[in-house]
């Protein structure tokens, strides 16, 4: 056993460490926030960024970017607080069909050899249209269920921590461990090969899409068994959290090198920055930019830690 | 026939012909009779897209992953800076103007200082970079709203021959930015770089500076964008540069402009600045409600992008 540790593991030990830090300052300048209550409340929004986090992942693990994850999420929350409790089957018509649409958004952008940056862009507006003709001004109400399983109060370990460990785990399995999230990767990192290989293209697209779709639909869902009411603009910060989360987490906008667990921890990490910048007392005008620079800080530390490896490998 | 052939080849033809479609399908339902006033409304409000579009198109043509995010702030930092320091004073014109391209400059020095030395993708440093001008504009701010100065209200508010004053604003910079890409040899280098970096750097080109001055380029162009809608708006406003954030992008990319880099065009930007006017427009003159009109936009654009069609590789 020497001191070799796999590049997967180095990859996560920044976004690890980055969230072990702000945990420890947010403790240091708030020791009440160290309860049961007290970390439900600090992670509670990070259920549903942690889930936007993971779909936006998967687009991006076959090279693509979605720009309209967050007028997604907030169509689907809108959908949640309306047909979903009113029309339950109705309801998940509507969910199976825009999950539908995302898989053939993969293929179209494929097969047309068209920029996902404008295809999703364009799919934004149609989102955001939707979700106002649903929820023309804030309401609606979360179905009781999705707001019994956002308030559940399990033992020791509050909802918060469990659901994110539960989302890593799933997504983990999914993406690295399945035969389907290597081909999805595969097709990150090179298309042609996996042709070669006799694979489907087209059919990956459309899986790693429609998963992408399933996520964003969950993380709807979970943000409005949260607020109990949804807003057509509930959700539109997601579409840069998400990217920035993915990037935190040690994911790569190229080459399908992605990683699950990091993007989780990714997700954490940007909620805890708020609210440490709340603990800290800084003024409401410059909390938007202290965000900005957490995430420069974090960035730049990944990047002494990638001259670090350099080094131990020229050894 | 070859010319329409060869018109068709042309990846501007496509904004420009959409563009002109749903001019002419809006003027059809008003009978013509508010033709020139929409022409005239068109060219003024697709000016501020088109000088953003400009900046943004040159950083895009760097290559994958090449994008600014910080556009929306550097507006608003520009315009509610400048306003400020003018104070409705018509002497103090040149000076805030000079302040705006100061800004545009520190904010793409800002940019490209942590594409390059902590080697973060463009688009998460100018995401942090946005929300660091923003939390900037915000303090400087302070939810107040100062006037421009008469006369420059007068000026971008009004028209010279029948043409919006800021219209011939961005015709100039559009001809500037033409020349930079067709004519001289930064435009080259620039494309380039686009089409490979590896081997833009083995043939002695200076990746480096020119990716620094292509971050800049867009910088100033976002703050001259901001200077020229604050005083046109009657104030800045702490969102106003918020809806230029997909503008600027959508402009490019329907403009014909490869998403990749390598391969940009200016006639583009003005064919599709017009055309995300004009079908806002439309579909107001139809007289729908806001979520219709939000599907109806989106479904027009996608559409146009699928008629333009993804490009085969080889040709141009």
């Amino acid at each position: 056993m020497n001191r070799r540790i796999s590049a997967d593991a180095l990859r996560l030990a920044i976004p690890a460490l980055s969230l072990t830090v702000l945990l420890a300052a947010v403790f240091w300048l708030q020791p009440r926030a160290m309860s049961y209550v007290g970390l439900n409340l600090l992670f509670n929004l990070a259920v549903p960024i942690a889930l936007a986090t993971i779909a936006q992942m998967l687009i991006m693990s076959v090279n693509d970017l979605d720009l309209s994850m967050g007028t997604f999420v907030s169509f689907v929350a809108c959908v949640t607080a309306t047909f979903l409790r009113d029309a339950p089957l109705v309801g998940v018509l509507i969910l199976a069909g825009a999950v539908a649409v995302y898989s053939v958004l993969g293929v179209v952008i494929y097969l047309r050899n068209l920029p996902s940056i404008v295809v999703t862009l364009g799919m934004s507006f149609v989102w955001a249209g939707l979700a106002v003709l649903l929820l023309p001004s804030p309401g609606g109400q979360a179905p009781d269920w999705a707001r019994a399983l956002m308030t559940v109060k399990p033992p020791l370990v509050p909802m918060a921590i469990v659901a994110s460990i539960a989302i890593a785990i799933v997504a983990h399995l999914v993406v690295m461990r399945s035969s389907l999230g290597v081909l999805i990767r595969g097709v990150g990192g090179n298309q042609r090969s996996v042709e070669r290989a006799g694979w489907s293209v087209v059919a990956t697209r459309a899986a790693a899409y429609g998963l992408a779709g399933i996520f964003a639909v969950l993380a709807g869902i979970a943000l409005v068994g949260l607020t109990t009411s949804a807003d057509a603009n509930i959700a539109l910060r997601y579409t840069l959290l998400s990217i920035a989360g993915v990037i935190l987490g040690g994911g790569e906008f190229i080459g399908g090198r992605v990683s699950p667990v990091g993007a989780v921890i990714g997700a954490l990490t940007l909620t805890l920055a708020g609210s440490f910048l709340s603990f800290l007392r800084i003024s409401p005008d410059w909390q938007i930019g202290a965000q900005g620079a957490i995430l420069i800080v974090v960035l730049a530390l990944r990047l002494l830690l990638r001259r670090v490896e350099i080094r131990e490998k020229g050894r | 026939m070859t010319a329409i052939a060869r018109l068709s080849r042309k990846p501007w033809i496509w904004s420009w012909f959409a563009a002109f479609v749903v001019w002419f399908a809006t003027i059809l339902v008003t009978g013509g009779a508010s033709t020139f006033g929409l022409s005239q409304a068109a060219l003024t409000f697709a000016a501020f897209s088109i000088i953003v579009g400009i900046g943004q198109m040159f950083v895009i043509t760097l290559g994958p992953g090449n994008i600014d995010l910080s556009v929306p702030a550097t507006m608003t930092l520009a315009g509610t800076v400048a306003l400020k320091l003018m104070d409705v004073d018509n002497a103090m014109i040149v000076p805030g103007l000079l302040v705006a391209v100061v800004i545009g400059i520190a904010v793409g020095i800002g940019n490209y200082a942590l594409i390059k030395a902590l080697r973060i993708p463009p688009i998460i440093a100018t995401l942090s970079m946005s929300f660091i001008i923003q939390s900037t504009a915000i303090w400087t701010n302070r939810g107040l709203r100062i006037k421009p100065p008469s006369f420059l209200a007068d000026f971008t508010t009004s028209s010279t021959l029948g043409i919006p004053n800021v219209a011939i604003i961005a015709l100039v910079i559009s001809l500037l930015a033409w020349f930079l890409l067709e004519k001289t040899i930064y435009g080259r280098w620039i494309s380039a770089i686009g089409q490979s970096m590896p081997a833009a750097r083995m043939a002695g080109i200076p990746v480096d500076g020119t990716r620094f001055a292509t971050y800049v380029f867009c910088a100033v162009l976002a703050s001259l964008a901001g200077y020229l809608l604050a005083c046109f708006s009657g104030g800045a406003a702490l969102n106003m540069g918020s809806e230029y954030l997909l503008m600027s992008i959508a402009v490019v990319v329907i403009g014909g402009t490869a998403v990749a880099g390598g391969d940009s065009n200016v006639p583009g930007i003005w064919g599709a600045s017009l055309f995300m006017f004009l079908v806002v427009s439309m579909l107001n003159t139809y007289g729908l409600g806001a979520g219709i009109r939000l599907v109806m936009t989106g479904l027009i654009i996608i559409s146009v992008i699928l008629l333009a069609g993804g490009r085969q590789p080889g040709t141009r």
